[in-house]
């Protein structure tokens, strides 16, 4: 559950967010979208606490997050591209991130059998391959339980296999009330997860509707194409 | 808690890294080679002063605008942990400092304990290594507080190479100029004020003072010698060197905890 | 403070009937044979009793009286080694005025001190053939004072005391007009200068030690013909002085750790025609500084870890240098001028940078010693403060690609591979 009131954001004389409002529910994939620059990354980071508002409150399961770094424990983030230090193992990698986190005892390792990770355990993340990378920074996402996940591009570099275990991951931690935030310029991974769209642009919200009621309103058969022909409604 | 964790990591990453140990390695050499070429500890002692000079703050603030600029998707993955900033920023200059610091103690003191000449200049040597830290922290931290301003790499590390060259060449160019503006004053006071207020000028004098006597000739030295030789100078010299590191650590610091990523 | 024991009164009264006795007998016989006489009292008398060509055997024990003075010569004072002729803090305590006196294996100390008179522990005046052989002498004013005193030895006499003023403390060995004097094996430590000479012509100075000494640990003027050799001059306050002299022979001496303000090594000042070589001179402020000294010959001596290996002012003329080492000074010649008449060749530089293609042990680029830095010390002593900077290294190696200031005669041009001396 995430709540977010008039989010403010300006990078000196460019206002990436304005006066931005939005309710996300649990247990519902949230795909934010919307063209290059427009603010999502911003938001996404916003709600990490990695970009300091300038004004307007943002909550994370009621919490607020001001500063503090403890609701994280809350939160499993898969970024675009990861890097972890380049000498260091998979296994001391996850090792190190479950260390911070307090070594809790139920981890999810289902992605981890499922990407067959074990093989790669003792090379250095530095040897690792773009889709290795990945793998390890999707297993680390879900690895505590986190009732809110952000995935930035997740399948981005992944093989097709992977990719299906990754979407069938996503689709079972919604199933189970988890809240999820994806980005992707794939539409048809975002057709296939999403339940809700959030259209971006210019620091503000366009529109915000569920998938469902997007293609029925536009009467087309793709995402892609739905969204087009919104955005010329808009602009109209 | 968190921050020990975080060093631990980050020191085994930085530790398996080949820079540090070549850097290590560096010096290693380089005092082994001066013992081998005939020098007593009191010579090496003093080469490896110039060495270090030389070396240290270039290669800090060289390493430590790299070092951070490369960090930049770590700090923003570990951030997204539940990790605290000021605890990331700490075990991030911890996790440089300590190997940096160990390699300087190591490679100039190693030689010094298997040709046996530490015994008889343990002061000296650990006076040396002491003003090789002191340095290695404040070209850090200076390289913390550059790549924590500044967005582009490539800026950042420009700014790094000038502020080095300011601090090493230039800023003893305008001393110099100072000096014939004014030579119809009495300097000693201001020149030892100015040359106090550059990290590497303070350190190159507080090391001069102790290695090279030959140096301190003639009325000026003498004045200069009982500055820095007395007590009361040597403590000026380490408050000023602790204003050096804190400064723009803490400027750092601010900033880290302060800005987006 | 101890003096002859008054149970031996009527030992002594014998002694000295005994010994008036032998004098009558002396005199008799006209004979000038070296007689021992033993002496436990009253010095003074017993000098002027002893016919010439006596030997004065001083029991042990402190002689305090007033200052002893010998007119008689060939007489020959000697004793036990704590036989102490002492001062008494007031006067001078042996003035020599015959010749052929011999001074031998006796102590003195305390003599007065005074702005007017040099007290000193022995003092020769006008006399010759002389002979100052293994006193100690401690906490005396001067310590021995030759004055118009030719053709002496002093030879193997400790001379200490522990000054803390020049104008409180006197001089060690001082020749005033005094020729052919030989001063050898002696240590001199905590005087004003060690050994001074002034219009000492032919002396002969050799193995002695003078160091810690406030002022100079030797000093000379108008003493032309002189030879000073293997001697060691450490830890003076100004090191060593030399001045208006000529035909000086300085050689295989020793001239270390002589530190401050302005200490030197050595000091030249208008010495002519004179030879320095195979001395060292280590770890002082200015190893050898020259001013208005001419023709000298400066060969195969070690400069070492000065401040200033050499120090020339421009008013020095055709000195030659060679075969000298320069080893690890700040700065190895430093001068006043541009213009030079002095003359460098074939020294080794342990700061030259040349090489030698030809394997010749000459190297193939000749070699500036006259750094900018040391005129820009020269200028403004204050900028010592930038001594190893970057800054200064950069200006130095630009200066010596195109010479701009630095002296353009001042070079070597065939500077040595190989320390000679090593």
């Amino acid at each position: 559950m995430i709540l977010i009131q008039n989010l403010n954001k300006s990078f000196g004389k460019l206002r990436v967010l304005q006066d931005l409002n939005l309710d996300i529910h649990n247990g519902k994939v949230t795909a934010i979208l919307g063209p290059n620059g427009a603010g999502k990354t911003t938001l996404i980071k916003c709600l990490l606490g990695l970009v300091k508002p300038d004004s307007g409150s943002l909550k994370v399961n009621e919490t607020s997050i001001n500063g503090n770094a403890e609701y994280r424990h809350q939160i499993g983030y898969m970024p675009q591209i990861a890097r972890y230090p380049d000498n260091l193992t998979v296994q001391e990698i996850i090792e190190m991130v479950k260390d911070i986190r307090g070594n809790p005892d139920e981890t999810d390792e289902e992605l981890y059998h499922a990407f067959g990770l074990e093989s790669e355990l003792l090379k250095k993340f530095k040897t690792l391959s773009g889709g290795n990378r990945q793998k390890v920074s999707a297993v680390l996402a879900f690895l505590f339980r986190p009732s809110v996940v952000f995935l930035d591009e997740p399948t981005a570099g992944l093989d097709p296999v992977s990719s299906s275990c990754l979407k069938d991951k996503i689709k079972r931690e919604k199933d189970g009330g988890k809240t999820i935030i994806l980005t992707s310029h794939i539409m048809s991974e975002i057709q296939e997860l999403a339940d809700k769209i959030v259209y971006i642009m210019d620091g503000d919200i366009q529109f915000e509707m569920t998938t469902s009621e997007l293609l029925e309103a536009t009467g087309e058969a793709t995402l892609e194409r739905a969204i087009a022909r919104k955005m010329k409604g808009i602009a109209a | 808690m968190n921050t020990l964790k975080l060093i631990k990591y980050q020191l085994r990453d930085v530790l398996r890294s080949k820079w540090v140990f070549l850097y290590f390695l560096f010096f290693l050499v380089a005092t082994d080679a001066l013992f081998r070429f005939g020098g007593d500890g009191e010579r090496v002692i003093l080469s490896m002063m110039n060495i270090i000079l030389l070396i240290i703050p270039l290669v800090s603030i060289m390493l430590g605008t790299m070092y951070l600029y490369n960090a930049r998707e770590y700090i923003e993955l570990m951030l997204s942990q539940p990790v605290k900033r000021s605890q990331l920023f700490i075990a991030l200059f911890a996790a440089l400092v300590l190997p940096m610091s160990t390699a300087v103690l190591l490679g100039v003191g190693l030689p010094f304990v298997w040709q046996g000449a530490i015994f008889t200049h343990a002061g000296s040597v650990l006076f040396l290594i002491f003003m090789g830290i002191s340095l290695t922290v404040i070209f850090s931290s200076i390289a913390f507080f550059i790549a924590l301003m500044t967005e582009d790499r490539i800026r950042g590390l420009g700014l790094s190479i000038v502020l080095w060259l300011f601090f090493a060449v230039v800023y003893d160019g305008l001393i110099l100029l100072f000096i014939y503006f004014y030579s119809h004053y009495p300097l000693q006071q201001p020149v030892l004020i100015l040359s106090m207020l550059n990290p590497l000028d303070l350190g190159r004098i507080a090391l001069l003072i102790r290695f090279d006597a030959s140096a301190l000739m003639g009325f000026t030295g003498a004045v200069f010698q009982n500055f820095f030789g007395s007590t009361r100078g040597l403590l000026i010299v380490f408050a000023v060197m602790l204003t050096w590191m804190a400064t723009p650590l803490l400027l750092g610091f601010r900033r880290f905890v302060m800005r987006d990523f | 403070m101890r003096t002859p024991s008054t149970l031996n009164k009527t030992k002594r009264m014998f002694r000295i009937l005994l010994l008036g006795l032998l004098l009558l007998l002396g005199l008799f016989s006209f004979s000038f044979a070296a007689d021992t006489l033993h002496v436990r009292d009253s010095l003074q008398s017993a000098i002027n009793n002893a016919p010439p060509g006596s030997i004065l055997y001083l029991e042990s024990g402190i002689y305090e009286q007033e200052t002893i003075y010998v007119r008689t010569p060939g007489i020959t004072l000697t004793g036990r080694k704590d036989a102490v002729l002492d001062g008494g803090s007031e006067r001078a305590i042996l003035i020599i005025k015959a010749d052929n006196v011999t001074v031998k294996n006796l102590t003195f100390r305390n003599t007065g001190i005074s702005f007017r008179h040099d007290f000193a522990a022995i003092e020769v005046r006008n006399a010759k053939h002389f002979e100052i052989r293994k006193n100690t002498l401690e906490k005396n004013f001067f310590g021995i004072y030759l004055s118009e005193a030719d053709s002496g030895l002093v030879v193997e006499n400790s001379i200490k005391t522990t000054g803390t003023r020049e104008a409180n403390t006197g001089n060690g060995i001082h020749l005033w007009n005094s020729n052919y004097v030989n001063i050898e094996d002696n240590y001199i430590r905590g005087h004003r200068d060690g050994i001074y000479l002034e219009f000492a012509v032919h002396a002969h100075i050799s193995n002695n030690i003078s160091e810690h000494n406030l002022r100079y640990g030797l000093h000379y003027m108008f003493s032309d013909k002189s030879v000073y050799k293997e001697n060691i001059f450490r830890y003076n306050g100004a090191g060593v002085a030399v001045m208006y002299t000529q035909n000086v022979t300085m050689r295989d001496n020793i001239f270390e750790n002589n530190w401050g303000p302005a200490a030197y090594g050595i000091l030249l000042k208008d010495i002519d025609n004179s030879v320095i070589s195979n001395n060292i001179f280590r770890n002082n402020t200015i190893g050898l500084y020259s001013e208005g000294s001419n023709g000298v010959d400066i060969h195969n001596n070690l400069f070492q870890q000065n401040g200033w290996g050499v120090k020339l002012f421009a008013n020095s003329t055709r000195n030659v240098f060679t075969k000298n080492s320069f080893i690890e000074n700040t700065f190895d010649v430093a001068t006043n001028s541009r213009q030079h008449n002095n003359t460098f060749k074939s020294n080794y530089w342990s700061k030259y940078t040349g090489y030698d293609l030809d394997g010749d042990g000459i190297g193939d680029v000749p070699h500036r010693p006259v750094r900018l830095y040391s005129l820009v010390v020269q200028q403004n002593p204050v900028s010592l403060i930038l001594h190893r900077s970057l800054f200064i290294d950069i200006l130095d190696i630009a200066e010596r690609v195109i010479p701009a200031l630095t002296p353009e005669t001042l070079v070597d041009s065939t500077p040595l591979i190989k320390d000679p001396l090593k």
